[in-house]
């Protein structure tokens, strides 16, 4: 292992430009996957907060007495769907439409506007389906003169969150399958460039596992430092974009190590095929 | 030690390189092999360290069989043979002890051993004073002993020689077939393909001449049937 670590590393050595071409390469490959990827992040986290906004709002008839409300927000509460349940008294309401339309504060009069019961619902139960469900079964509550949850608006915030998925996953495969091309061709120019070394180490005995060992270290040590190199330029990329077009977010650490082992992986990958390729054809 | 029992060979591409060929090289024996370009001597090699297999019959090497064996034997077959071509096939970027000590890692020897051992081979083939020598500052006399040092490196019992004189000069050319001597005289073997007939004729080994994929001369067949045709060249040369 020892050996194999170390001609790894001496590959680098030997060969400065060509393992520098090949980790530029495995970078900005990785490097358009990412900015796709803080793309595809941000219209996530965008279509989330929107979603966020997505409640139902059931107006309660006047008179109702407080001991149904109560009674109605306890049951409505243990919903699975339901992650808030809040009751909204009229008063709450009107000042709550005299902040919003300031302009026109004068024109609401005291009881004025009915209270009502909002939920809001987890992550999940948002979906045009779930909502009209849930909002079916709090309408049976006597004291419920209307339901509103938006119908037509949630139906097409839940379209364009199926388009946006479903482009994003195209997008997405298209960038990795081109990445993982680009990387595994760039690898296997390495692996060519050292045939006569593998078809002289195959003359003194060596086994098919002992060749391929450090290719596949180098590989490994190609594809994080290419991911490392990556994940630095979408930060950039991140800091261009949020100075000159829109303040994005960028990944957490948890995908940036993501993105790193993915760049690994594919060098890993990368480097057994092309070895194996190799190895099968000499 | 190798034993080919009527083998044949076809390409694909280039067609019948072997007809029908068989003969045996006993332990510690010193054999040339003999015939004019395209013969078939080369491919007898490739089949001594199996890198190619017969289309028919079986060559049998230390104990490995064509018709038996299974890929993942090959390599330690390899370890038991020294192998080495005209064209010295070293690694250009590795000083002269890198070349030689890579045969031994490969092999697994403890790290511990391999200077001692590299020096003590180096010194063997008379290039004890050019251990960090580049192959590209050597002469070809010198690169081929660079290459001879490293087919010694795992104490291999034969020694496969494809045309190893065939880019020297004459005196070079001596040297080299002197080591060779002196390895074959320490017990390995030694089968060496070559067309240098002053060379085979010189030494009175056994020769064994291959044309157009068929053996047409064994040195060693007493009493056998001769060759018939117009190749025989040691024997016009005679």
């Amino acid at each position: 292992m020892r050996l194999a670590i170390r001609e790894a590393l001496l590959a680098f050595r030997r060969a400065p430009m060509l393992s520098a071409l090949s980790i530029t390469t495995i970078a900005f490959s990785l490097f358009a996957f990412g900015l796709f990827g803080l793309v595809a992040l941000n219209i996530r986290n965008a279509l989330r907060q929107v979603e966020d906004r997505v409640e139902i709002r059931a107006f309660i008839a006047d008179g109702t007495g407080a001991e149904a409300t109560s009674a109605a927000l306890g049951d409505i509460g243990a919903f699975p769907e339901a992650a808030s349940v809040k009751l909204v008294t009229q008063g709450e309401a009107l000042d709550r439409a005299r902040r919003e339309l300031g302009e026109f504060s004068d024109v609401f009069e005291e009881g004025i506007l009915p209270a009502s019961i909002e939920v809001r619902l987890k992550v999940g139960f948002r979906d045009p389906a779930t909502v009209r469900a849930v909002a079916k079964r709090i309408e049976v509550y006597d004291f419920v003169d209307d339901i509103r949850f938006g119908e037509e608006w949630v139906e097409k915030l839940h379209r364009l969150r199926n388009i946006a998925t479903l482009a994003g996953a195209c997008l997405g495969l298209t960038f990795a399958v081109v990445a993982i091309i680009i990387i595994g061709s760039t690898i296997r120019m390495a692996v060519l460039a050292r045939s006569r070394e593998i078809a002289i180490m195959r003359l003194v005995g060596a086994t098919d596992g002992f060749i391929r060992a450090p290719f596949l270290i180098e590989g490994f040590l190609k594809g994080t430092l290419g991911g490392l190199f990556a994940l630095v330029l979408a930060w950039v990329a991140l800091l261009v974009i949020n100075r000159f077009v829109v303040q994005a977010t960028f990944f957490d650490p948890w995908m940036g190590a993501v993105g790193v082992i993915a760049g690994a992986s594919i060098g890993l990958a990368g480097s057994a095929l092309s070895v194996g390729r190799h190895l099968k054809r000499v | 030690m190798i034993r080919f029992s009527h083998v044949h060979k076809t390409f694909a591409r280039s067609g019948v390189a072997l007809q029908d060929v068989s003969f045996q090289v006993n332990k510690g024996e010193f054999v040339f092999i003999t015939g004019p370009s395209g013969a078939g001597k080369s491919t007898i090699l490739k089949l001594c360290f199996f890198d190619e297999r017969p289309t028919q019959g079986e060559v049998k090497v230390c104990g490995m069989s064509s018709v038996t064996y299974k890929t993942t034997d090959v390599p330690k077959l390899r370890r038991r043979l020294g192998i080495i071509f005209q064209d010295f096939r070293l690694l250009e970027d590795r000083n002269v002890e890198s070349n030689v000590a890579f045969a031994l890692e490969v092999t697994g020897t403890p790290a511990a051993q391999i200077p001692g051992r590299v020096a003590r081979l180096l010194t063997q083939v008379g290039l004890g004073a050019k251990a960090t020598a580049l192959p590209s500052e050597l002469s070809g006399g010198e690169q081929q002993r660079v290459a001879i040092a490293r087919a010694l490196a795992n104490d291999p019992v034969v020694l496969v020689a494809d045309e190893p004189t065939g880019n020297l000069d004459e005196r070079a050319t001596r040297g080299i077939y002197q080591l060779f001597r002196d390895i074959n005289a320490s017990g390995t073997a030694v089968l060496m393909a070559t067309h240098d007939l002053d060379l085979v004729r010189r030494s009175g080994c056994r020769t064994i001449e291959v044309n157009r994929g068929q053996l047409v001369f064994d040195s060693a067949a007493d009493g056998g049937p001769r060759p018939s045709g117009p190749i025989k060249s040691l024997a016009d040369d005679a």
